[in-house]
């Protein structure tokens, strides 16, 4: 350990002397966690110096802090300094060589998504030598977007090519020391999106990290950022129905978004992280903190989430309504079978005057899984005429799953109205027996209660999405019932 | 088509039908009446398929299929077809998504192609006046908001579209009106032919002048205690059931 220590302290050092990095010789960080991981985190990412303090501050804040424990999850310590915390992209030699090398169970369930061969390829981490059609796909996708003004790229590149943007915007929904979480993701960040639309604009297309996915390698620490300027629109659509292969087991992303005066963000998250097996083991902690800001008046921030991956989901996309007239929206549809454990739901922050959220969560319980939505609404002093309205339904499949429901409702102003409904069911004999009767194979049946189940959250998703995720519903409940 | 043979069932280990022999031929009508509790909705379940029955004797043979060994999705596709007394809401399915699912269920169980989408709606087109369907009620979600009388018109819709060879109506009639029960009547007797076989189950006699049988059972305690035409269920109507439970015990 200790001449790894010496070996990570001499790289930094090297890399200072040149001032940037030519050539790396270790693809991979030793495992553990201290301000030298970070300087070479940053050194290899080419960081200027504000980026790195940035980070250092967030790692300080960090070692101050404790591991949350309030979820309703459990899982075994993780050990922090175990992890190794950057990887560079795995070289052609280490992935598999073709899709025969791949589990067949994974090529199952693309082939199942109707997924094309070598988009398989991608996700699966084949290595090609051959380029994708993808990657021109990308190049016109940007040369399009540029045109209107809109940026859209990688974080690193964002901190070297608009580093004032960046630093404007950065920390400033989800502060460094916001959580355990986001402060670890502040301190050792991989990488992730960065989208700016100007103002007045209305992104030409949706944005997704879709295209990304063959450079993606997503890491363990993403960070996103969103700033849609005064009277602007953006859909952002964020990860992909496929399952994904990623050896890495904690996942601590951080997305930030920020809506200007009547800008509008539309934020879609399909999350389909392995879950683990049967027995739970070697599932993703997915644990995100996600935060929307809308600053300006009449804003509106609409998160839409299909969760159906990991073995620990601990995420709450966020508003915080400070504009006037500002809306935030929430539509969720967490979904979990055999072992796995959701903690999720949302935070509604009403500050500013008739300001609205809205509030719909799907849950879905199979097997012996947990799910909880936990959801907080606070209507501050100075929120005259806020409104709330919350729908919060839970379905069970079996009897040996869980779901529960935690909501918290703070209102400190009385002109403020708050609606709260909630619903627990087990799906019904009554129901399949109907749907079997009159034709409908029992797996079918199933999938077509849930979908019916979740369609007010389904229909807030674009169009493609939907159909994906409507799929990828019936897959994840294979064997969930019968 | 259809030969029940001395069936016994049981749920949560009480006897419900203690003994059943029914034979229904290629385009009869068969109605079976009885008091509450005789078993009459037991029938129609376990013809159909619905767990929760255990049969300690006898057996159903449809067309010579043994029908007990089958699932309920099976036998739709072999043509049973039940209208349920209370059918069910299935919030955010739709309508006529959900019966499409079902016909290609169906014709795949038989080795179909799976009709087209300009096919299906040819279909369901050309049914729905029959029943008195409208648009809104095809495309809202599986009976849900519908009033009894739009659910068991609906039961006869998706019946026109399924085109079953046996169609067991358990107690259509409860909850409507006499518009609503002629206009599901006439449904029900425009699906009547030589090959199609009914099995109406009711309370009344009041339906079977709508669809009038061919035969008419009186299920009491778990038996078929009387066989007769039309004329028993006149019979019934005017003295009730009890002298028949009468002369059963004696």
């Amino acid at each position: 350990m200790a001449s790894n220590a010496q070996d990570v302290a001499e790289l930094v050092d090297r890399h200072y002397a040149a001032g940037f990095v030519t050539d790396i010789e270790s693809d991979t960080v030793p495992p553990g966690l201290d301000e030298d991981v970070i300087r070479l985190i940053s050194a290899k990412k080419e960081e200027p110096a504000w980026m790195l303090e940035w980070r250092l501050k967030a790692f300080a804040r960090w070692q101050s802090m404790r591991e949350p424990t309030w979820a309703h999850v459990h899982y075994p310590p993780i050990d922090f300094q175990a992890l190794s915390y950057y990887a560079a992209p795995k070289s052609a030699k280490d992935r598999p060589k073709s899709l025969d090398e791949v589990d067949p169970k994974l090529l199952e369930t693309y082939k199942k998504l109707g997924i094309p061969l070598e988009e398989q390829m991608m996700l699966a981490g084949v290595a090609v030598d051959a380029v994708f059609d993808s990657v021109s796909v990308h190049t016109t996708f940007r040369d399009k977007l540029a045109e209107a003004g809109v940026i859209f790229c990688s974080f690193s590149e964002a901190v070297r090519e608009y580093p004032e943007l960046v630093r404007k915007y950065l920390g400033t929904v989800v502060p460094v020391s916001d959580n355990y979480y986001a402060a670890l993701n502040s301190a050792v960040f991989s990488d992730g999106s960065f989208v700016y639309i100007p103002k007045n604009t209305r992104c030409p297309m949706e944005l997704s990290t879709y295209f990304r996915i063959n450079a993606m390698n997503t890491g363990q620490f993403e960070r996103t950022l969103v700033v849609a300027d005064s009277g602007s629109y953006v859909s952002y659509l964020e990860g992909c129905t496929a399952p994904m292969r990623d050896e890495n087991q904690l996942h601590a992303a951080v997305v930030e978004l920020v809506a200007l005066d009547d800008a509008e963000i539309k934020y879609s998250t399909v999350q389909n992280w392995y879950p683990g097996d049967a027995e739970g083991r070697g599932g993703i902690y997915n644990f995100v903190t996600k935060r929307g800001d809308c600053r300006g008046a009449h804003s509106k921030i609409s998160w839409t989430q299909v969760e159906t991956g990991s073995a620990i989901t601990w995420k709450y996309p966020s508003c915080i309504l400070k504009g006037e007239g500002s809306v935030g929206e929430f539509y969720s549809v967490a979904l979990t079978n055999n072992l796995q454990q959701a903690d999720t739901g949302t935070k509604m922050i009403h500050l500013g005057r008739n300001t609205r959220s809205t509030i719909v969560s799907k849950g879905i319980s199979a097997g012996r899984s947990q799910n909880a939505y936990r959801g907080l609404v606070r209507i501050a002093a100075g929120a005259d005429g806020a409104r709330n309205y919350t729908q919060c339904d839970s379905l069970l499949l079996g009897s040996a799953c869980g779901a529960h429901t935690f909501p918290y409702i703070e209102c400190k102003n009385p002109s403020a109205q708050v609606e709260h409904e909630a619903s627990t069911s087990r799906i019904s004999e009554d129901q399949l027996f109907y749907l079997r009767s009159r034709g409908i194979k029992q797996e079918d049946a199933v999938n077509m209660i849930v979908n019916g189940f979740c369609k007010e959250v389904f229909k807030e998703l674009p169009m493609e999405f939907a159909v994906e995720a409507q799929k990828l519903l019936g897959i994840s409940l294979e064997g969930a019932v019968g | 088509m259809l030969e029940i043979k001395n069936l016994h069932v049981e749920v949560n280990g009480r006897e419900i039908l203690r003994g059943i022999d029914l034979v229904v031929k290629p385009g009869e009508t068969h109605a079976i009446m009885g008091p509450n509790g005789s078993g009459k909705s037991t029938l129609s379940h376990v013809l159909a398929g619905r767990e929760g029955y255990t049969i300690t004797q006898g057996e159903i043979l449809f067309n010579g299929k043994s029908l007990l060994e089958l699932a309920p999705e099976e036998r739709a596709g072999e043509g049973v077809f039940l209208a349920f007394q209370y059918p069910i809401e299935i919030p955010g399915v739709n309508n006529v998504y959900m019966l499409k699912a079902a016909l290609n269920g169906i014709r795949a169980y038989r080795g179909e192609k799976e009709l087209s989408a300009a096919d299906f709606l040819k279909l369901v087109k050309s049914r729905v006046k029959s029943v008195g369907m409208t648009d809104a009620l095809l495309n809202r979600p599986v009976n849900a908001g519908f009033s009894g009388g739009e659910k068991k018109r609906n039961e006869v819709f998706q019946m026109s579209v399924l085109e079953p060879k046996l169609a067991i109506l358990d107690e259509t009639d409860s909850g409507l009106d006499i518009d609503a029960l002629k206009t599901v009547a006439e449904g029900v007797n425009a699906l009547r032919d030589a090959e199609r076989s009914f099995v109406v189950i009711t309370h009344y006699q009041r339906l079977l002048d709508y669809i009038v049988p061919d035969v008419v059972h009186v299920l009491a305690r778990g038996r078929i205690v009387k066989t007769g035409s039309k004329a028993l269920a006149l019979e019934l109507e005017a003295r009730g059931y009890d002298w028949l439970l009468e002369e059963a015990a004696a």
